[in-house]
């Protein structure tokens, strides 16, 4: 009864199915204990272990010998931290408690272990039936209140709370099974590719060798995680009274504790600490494993939201000049990928950026969109769009701008789209923020867009979510939005890489007349000279994060000047038919 | 849209027999001693012959649960074995608590994990880092330790709210909300450590792909950014952990509902197993699976509110 088991809960720290194939890359256990953040919690753990094994030889009062003269007493020098409500040694109970606690915790964990780990090991490697039958019962499990079937089992054996824990290591085994069940299935595609089986290794040899190295570092995340879990329940059932009273445990102390809550406020501190720290030890030391393990490198941290941005210098763009790009460098970390770049776009022109994937061409269009990703750091001596100095603009500022005057033409139209809105109110909202368009006005200037982009049912189109819309239509609806608020410049990112080569042509098309209809200036990214030579200009060849040609576009193609721009031109134009198609569609559309 | 509902409520059914066969086979494994300590210890074994076949206890197990089940289907959980009361008018009170506590503490979870992990996904750096450590310090917090700490500091010590009780919503509302804060306050605290950080994940994630970056090309304002379209997105995972937690919270709230004395199903179902009332077992067992039930199918709706996909389907 939960919406979608495989989404999977994630409480903090949770390994999760998906990052346990990581754990693959052998780390030796010495080089894990070696962290600080491993071995600080472990060995805190340890102490407070040993702090419960030998509790006899650090506390000589009984933990049940009730001394009716020490009950509710404060400290004295027999009773370091005086005495509970029936007059016994706090500090011997809280000692000897941390046994019968921290012992339940284990047969849980031991139970879900050695029940859910054998069973997602086969469920994950022999799949067919049994994966079937375990996996729903697994789900079935999890979807029972444990503290409910807990109570009724602690009434019914005897009041016996290893029995209890040993019925809650049952309900714990699915998070087991499924973790395991899951690194094992990744570990098993890879294998098959492997030459294992090929080379006649049995099973059981392969579920040792190459699948338990796998599946060891989560459970052990997981199994400390549980712990913590365990103890926790556990105190939860003696909180409540159930499980033998008499017996020391911090659960029992909870109980003695909260009968005399106005008498003895104190006598609750020991216990709730004893159970927060020993949890919260656990828990650091799976998330330390866990980070030793995979490695910190691909932390998930996320770092500042805006790209950082640099000016260096001031350019005064040229007269007529709608955008000037001067000097400008993109970089992650310490990789440089667009190494200080110039050009200038006029109004009404347009400008193909060319080159292989890679050479920095996308980076170059985001730059000016301000949308790069915030692990990028851009510097420029001058970024400015029709005298407005975009390296100092603000995120209000630019928002301004976006959308309203500069337009956008994404590459992939499919995952462009926000899958939970429809079309329509994706194109209204920004011609309803930009035009202040009502919410009537703003559907009947979508309904035109769309029309205009050659959707022949806009009202159902509106309707629609992106996931019922192909490829070219999509592409169409993206192009409708980037031309709403009629902007002066457009920025495609290979606009037409993604769709079939008949409608490359189409879209092409789309935009070739768009562009004439309202002179707008265009920066066209993409590495097919034909798009260049279709709809450009001029165009900037660029390699590497470099500018190693521009030019108009007939010179460049009649008199390429780098060799590299001739290797592009032969490998693109020598007996490539791959424009025909588009020459035939402009002849018969109507200009 | 109807499948994925008629798939649900299957699984719901599949979830309360389950649930309510596995507790009653449990529970009857008391019934030989139950009838003696009914009618008292000194009573003759004829009286308590008499008593089990009085209570049924004669018949074979599966009757006995058929009996169970076919008066529950018609509303009726039947009668205490030691009061004589109707299961119905003994638990009636007491479910209004308990799904106040239960609700109270989604909705509460709900917000303030929106809150964290939209926060945290957004702004990123120390802002993230402290809302992962609370998340973390959270999770080692059991509600119950939570809540007799809080009651101890706020209610014993400063005398703040009450610490125990419960104000019916009916004669006041102010009261009824004082007597819900902390106990929904402490038994939330989980609940958000584990949902928050989903959020964060999921919200991480959405905001790097490709339909956010478009909508930022658009212009459109960073709280409808976010808000509208980043946490649409990012919500349905977020949902199946809540959804998950609901199980956790039914747990919590009975050892809640003891630290602020709160005589709900939770107190109720406590001594009800400890003397072996078992309709009245069987009774809060079927309610709070219900509870349960319900919640899902609420955040059910919800995830199909928020994915056209679902809907379509």
């Amino acid at each position: 009864m939960t919406i979608a088991n495989d989404a999977g809960a994630a409480t903090p720290g949770d390994p999760g199915p998906a990052a346990a194939p990581d754990a693959a890359r052998p780390v030796a256990g010495g080089g894990v204990l070696r962290t600080p953040a491993v071995w600080v919690p472990a060995a805190l753990l340890l102490g407070i272990v040993a702090s419960a094994v030998f509790a006899p030889l650090l506390s000589s009062a009984s933990p049940e010998f009730s001394d009716i003269g020490n009950t509710l007493a404060g400290a004295s020098s027999g009773h370091p931290l005086g005495g509970d409500g029936v007059g016994r040694d706090v500090l011997s109970r809280l000692l000897h408690g941390g046994r019968q606690s921290m012992l339940g915790a284990l047969v849980a964990v031991t139970v879900a272990t050695a029940v859910g780990g054998p069973t997602g090991l086969f469920a994950g490697f022999f799949r067919g039936w049994f994966d079937a039958v375990a996996g729903w019962v697994s789900n079935l499990l999890m979807a029972i209140p444990g503290i409910l079937v807990l109570l009724v089992v602690i009434v019914a054996f005897g009041n016996n709370i290893y029995t209890a824990m040993v019925v809650f290591g049952m309900l714990l085994a699915p998070n087991v099974f499924r973790l395991v069940r899951a690194a094992v299935t990744g570990v098993r595609e890879e294998l098959y590719i492997d030459a294992a089986r090929v080379s006649g290794l049995r099973d059981l040899r392969i579920l040792r060798r190459h699948v338990l190295p796998v599946v060891i570092a989560p459970v052990i995340i997981q199994a400390a995680q549980l712990f913590g879990i365990g103890i926790i329940v556990q105190a939860g059932l003696e909180f409540l009274g159930l499980g033998d009273t008499r017996s020391a445990s911090w659960g029992s102390m909870l109980n003695d504790a909260f009968t005399n809550i106005y008498l003895a406020p104190r006598l609750l501190v020991w216990p709730s600490v004893a159970i927060v720290v020993t949890v919260v030890l656990a828990s650091l030391m799976a998330s330390g494993v866990r980070d030793a393990v995979q490695g910190r490198g691909r932390s998930r941290s996320v770092p500042r939201r805006r790209a950082a941005v640099e000016s260096l210098r001031a350019v005064l763009p040229a007269d007529d000049e709608l955008l000037r790009v001067e000097g400008l460098e993109v970089a992650y970390g310490d990789r440089e990928v667009v190494h200080g770049i110039s050009f200038g776009l006029r109004r009404g022109e347009v400008l193909g950026i060319v080159g292989e994937t890679g050479s920095g061409k996308s980076q170059t269009a985001f730059s000016i969109l301000g949308l790069l990703p915030s692990t990028a750091t851009l510097r420029a001596q001058g970024l400015t769009f029709d005298g407005t100095d975009l390296l100092a603009c603000d995120e209000r500022e630019l928002n301004a701008l976006r959308g309203r005057r500069i337009g956008y033409i994404p590459q992939e139209p499919m995952t462009n789209l926000d899958p939970a809105f429809t079309i329509g109110s994706q194109l209204a909202e920004p011609m309803r923020r930009h035009l202040g368009l009502d919410r009537t006005a703003a559907r009947q200037r979508a309904a035109a867009l769309l029309t205009r982009v050659g959707i022949r049912d806009p009202g159902r189109v509106l309707d629609s979510y992106p996931h019922e819309l192909s490829g070219g239509m999509a592409q169409r609806v993206l192009i409708a939005g980037a031309v709403s608020c009629e902007p002066e410049m457009l920025i495609a990112d290979e606009p037409t890489t993604a769709l079939d080569v008949t409608v490359q042509a189409e879209v092409l098309d789309v935009m070739r007349s768009l562009q004439e209809e309202r002179s707008m200036a265009v920066v066209i990214v993409t590495h097919d000279l034909g798009v260049v030579a279709d709809i450009c200009d001029r165009v900037l060849v660029m390699r590497d994060g470099h500018v190693v040609e521009t030019g108009p576009v007939a010179e460049v193609f009649a008199r390429p000047q780098a060799q590299f721009t001739q290797d592009l031109l032969k490998s693109t134009l020598v007996g490539a038919p791959l424009r025909r198609p588009v020459q035939t569609v402009r002849e018969g559309a109507s200009w | 849209m109807l499948r994925f509902f008629a798939h649900r409520i299957g699984e719901a059914v599949v979830l309360v027999v389950g649930v309510t066969l596995l507790t009653f086979a449990v529970m009857s494994a008391l019934s030989g001693t139950v009838a003696r300590q009914i009618v008292g210890q000194t009573a003759s074994s004829e009286a308590v012959q008499q008593k089990a076949s009085q209570l049924g206890l004669d018949d074979p197990f599966w009757v006995r649960y058929l009996d169970w089940i076919g008066g529950a289907l018609h509303g009726d959980l039947g009668t205490s074995w030691f009061s004589g009361e109707t299961v119905n008018s003994l638990l009636g009170g007491k479910v209004p608590i308990t799904f106040s506590l239960v609700v109270g503490a989604i909705l509460v979870s709900g917000l303030v994990s929106i809150v964290f992990g939209v926060t945290a996904a957004v702004r990123g750096g120390w802002v993230d880092r402290v809302l992962q450590i609370v998340a973390v310090a959270g999770f080692a917090f059991p509600s119950f330790v939570l809540g007799l700490l809080l009651a101890l500091v706020l209610a014993v010590h400063w005398r703040l709210l009450p610490a125990f009780g419960y104000v019916p919503l009916g004669q006041s509302f102010v009261g009824w909300s004082a007597s819900l804060l902390l106990p929904v306050g402490a038994l939330a605290v989980q609940v958000v450590a584990a949902t928050s950080q989903q959020v964060r994940g999921s919200m991480v994630d959405v905001l790097q792909s490709d339909f956010i970056r478009t909508l930022r090309s658009r212009g459109i304002s960073p709280a409808s950014l976010y808000l509208r379209h980043g946490l649409r997105s990012a919500a349905p995972p977020a949902l199946t952990v809540l959804g998950l937690q609901t199980i956790g919270l039914i747990g919590g709230t009975v050892v809640v509902e003891k630290v602020f004395g709160l005589l709900g199903l939770g107190t109720a179902i406590v001594s009800a197993a400890t003397q072996g009332d078992v309709p009245i077992v069987m009774g809060v067992v079927t309610i709070m699976v219900l509870i349960i039930v319900v919640i899902n199918l609420l955040l059910d709706i919800a995830y199909a509110w928020l994915n056209p996909k679902v809907r379509a389907a």
